[in-house]
């Protein structure tokens, strides 16, 4: 940690217990907010978020609006500053709306194999026995997948639709959390503090909730963070094969699948919304690597 | 050594079948009567119920995943739907273009992941290293499938130097390594080699980082050896987890090619999944992911053996 050039007065050595006495979270915060490279991609992803969800308010264009006359207009024609679809409906408006959609089914798998696999590893692990042996050994399967084989085969099972690639990408990702919850609470199981709170008479459930959930949440936080970016581009992958949402829905991988056909007539149009895709989930990577090595504070 | 192979293919065992039941259940978790896929639209109640009783619909699930295991071992797995071929068949023609695919994207990510990994873990925090690890988050960070349309757009659309789509210039002949047909792999096989060339850029690295930070590496120094040959312990101690790295991106490509086959139209194993899900070809559906998830499992296997032969320190730890 670095120490600030007055820090050697009489007020600051008095106030350095308080320093001292900083929660981790509030350590790794600081740290974080330090890092230029993560706050950049904040800012990015708090820029396509906030867009998203203000559109009605930004006066776009209709979205869903087209228009036979207007159709592949190129980027920088005068009203429709990166052109038209291949159905003359105005790209910035479809680009910006499309982060919804995209954005759900991006994040949101994340989000509930987050719960999930973090409830399922931690019983796995401070359980043991037969209950781990069945927990574990059910994610093996899955594991033995490769994942995008696996998102595509429940999709292609259960059929296009929004809830859909969102189940799959879910199932998808639940094992992978499920296996570094499992690691971390197995760590943590016979740490001395797990042991007193036993001798306590806690039981297993309060064990569970209150002294051992705030010691494994970091590590599968980070691990949680690194999958959003291989989400958004298996869920918008779902999309441009078909599997997510439905037209005319915008949404980015269904737009990129649209205008497929559109690539021979304005190629550089077609290629927007995947830029989107590789902005958000670049923007992810990068920042959970920054928070990996925020939190990592003995190096 | 021996018995350390018997044993990971003694636990191979459940695994199989956990992943042959998943496989299974996949027909079943459709939504509506399996039988509604295989039947013709105006079919009467008398042909349902044939049907039904021939393709064992009308047995409990379990009998029916035993009769489906069997016939599946005997290497039947049904017939096509839309094309009345043997699933098998149409299966294992197709990811024989898909493993043309994947060992040409092999050759050029893992090549290139190596290097940008070696020369990022040796000369860490440097331009060089900082230029790598970009490259590299860039590569894990890409959706593959808006890659391959952005070289199609690039080098077929305005340049007009490669083919957009296919895999020869006959349509979707024989695969044979000439120029004629060399030029459709280029962009696809570039286009699957990104992901597998920034992780192992990054795996690379980091190993690379941590075997240069022991304290062997010191005593190589001190010992006088020129800088070469400290490479080379250097490279001997990142094989075994840089090789098993390898093996499960190996994998991955040859199981998750769909989205760049249907960018590139290349007729493989991804191309015969995304016709199988959108005709509704169960049996087809079914059968390729079956074959392909069990090409991931053995694999796995095979890559978890070669680790312990060339290091004899994994073999100890279990």
């Amino acid at each position: 940690m670095s120490v600030s050039s007055n820090a050697m007065n009489d007020a600051a050595l008095q106030a350095a217990p308080m320093a001292n006495a900083r929660g981790y979270w509030a350590t790794v915060g600081r740290r974080i907010v330090r890092d230029k490279v993560s706050m950049v991609c904040v800012a990015i992803l708090l820029l396509i978020l906030l867009s998203a969800l203000l559109a009605p308010y930004l006066h776009l264009a209709d979205p869903y609006q087209g228009s036979m006359i207007r159709r592949l207009r190129h980027i920088g024609t005068p009203n429709y500053p990166l052109g038209t679809d291949e159905l003359g409906r105005d790209m910035l408006a479809r680009l910006i709306y499309g982060g919804r959609l995209s954005l759900l089914i991006g994040i949101s798998p994340v989000i509930l194999a987050f719960g999930l696999g973090t409830m399922l590893g931690l019983v796995a692990g401070y359980v043991g026995g037969w209950v781990n042996t069945a927990i574990m050994r059910t994610i093996d399967v899955f594991y033995a997948f490769p994942s995008v084989l696996l998102a595509i085969a429940i999709s292609g099972a259960l059929g296009a639709g929004i809830a859909n690639s969102i189940v799959s990408l879910t199932i998808v990702f639940v094992p992978q959390i499920t296996r570094v919850a499992e690691s971390v609470t197995t760590g943590v199981r016979n740490r001395d503090f797990v042991e007193a709170a036993r001798a306590s008479g806690a039981n297993a459930f309060t064990i569970m909730r209150a002294h051992m959930l705030g010691n494994v949440l970091g590590p599968i936080f980070v691990y949680a963070t690194g999958l959003i970016s291989v989400s958004m581009i298996l869920a918008a992958g779902l999309s441009f094969l078909g599997l997510g949402t439905k037209p005319p829905e915008p949404e980015w991988g269904l737009m990129l699948n649209t205008l497929r056909t559109a690539i021979y007539v304005n190629p550089w149009v077609a290629a927007l919304p995947g830029a989107m895709i590789f902005a958000v989930s670049i923007c992810f990577n990068l920042l959970s690597d920054g928070l990996r090595s925020a939190m990592d504070i003995r190096s | 050594m021996l018995s350390y192979a018997a044993r990971r293919m003694v636990y191979a065992i459940p695994i199989i079948i956990g992943v042959a039941l998943v496989c299974f259940m996949l027909v079943h978790i459709t939504p509506g009567d399996p039988l509604v896929a295989v039947l013709p639209a105006d079919a009467s109640q008398e042909l349902a119920q044939q049907l039904r009783v021939a393709y064992g619909f009308d047995k409990p699930l379990p009998v029916q995943f035993g009769l489906w295991l069997w016939r599946a071992v005997n290497g039947d797995l049904g017939s096509s739907i839309a094309t009345g071929r043997p699933v098998l068949a149409e299966v294992l023609r197709a990811v024989s273009n898909t493993v043309t695919l994947a060992i040409a994207a092999a050759i050029i990510g893992f090549s290139l992941g190596l290097f940008f990994g070696l020369i990022a873990g040796y000369f860490r925090d440097s331009w060089i290293d900082k230029v790598a690890t970009s490259i590299a988050i860039a590569g894990v960070s890409l959706p593959h499938y808006w890659l391959g349309m952005v070289l199609v757009i690039i080098f077929s659309v305005e340049l007009n130097w490669l083919p957009a789509v296919g895999a020869g210039p006959s349509g979707s002949g024989a695969w044979s390594w000439d120029w004629a047909h060399l030029r459709f792999l280029i962009l696809p096989a570039i286009t699957t080699s990104v992901i597998p060339m920034g992780i192992i850029t990054r795996t690379v690295r980091a190993l690379t980082g941590d075997i240069l930070s022991q304290d062997f590496v010191e005593a190589l120094r001190a010992k006088g050896l020129r800088e070469t040959q400290v490479f080379r312990h250097v490279l001997k101690n990142a094989a075994p987890t840089a090789l098993a790295v390898m093996g499960l991106q190996l994998g991955y490509m040859l199981g998750g090619s769909i989205l760049i086959e249907t960018v590139f139209s290349w007729p493989g194993s991804g191309l015969l999944l995304n016709s199988a899900i959108f005709q509704r070809d169960l049996p087809l559906l079914q059968g390729t992911i079956l074959v392909l998830a069990m090409f991931f499992v053995i694999l796995n296997l095979v890559v978890d053996i070669a680790q312990a032969a060339i290091d004899p320190r994994i073999k100890r730890g279990s």
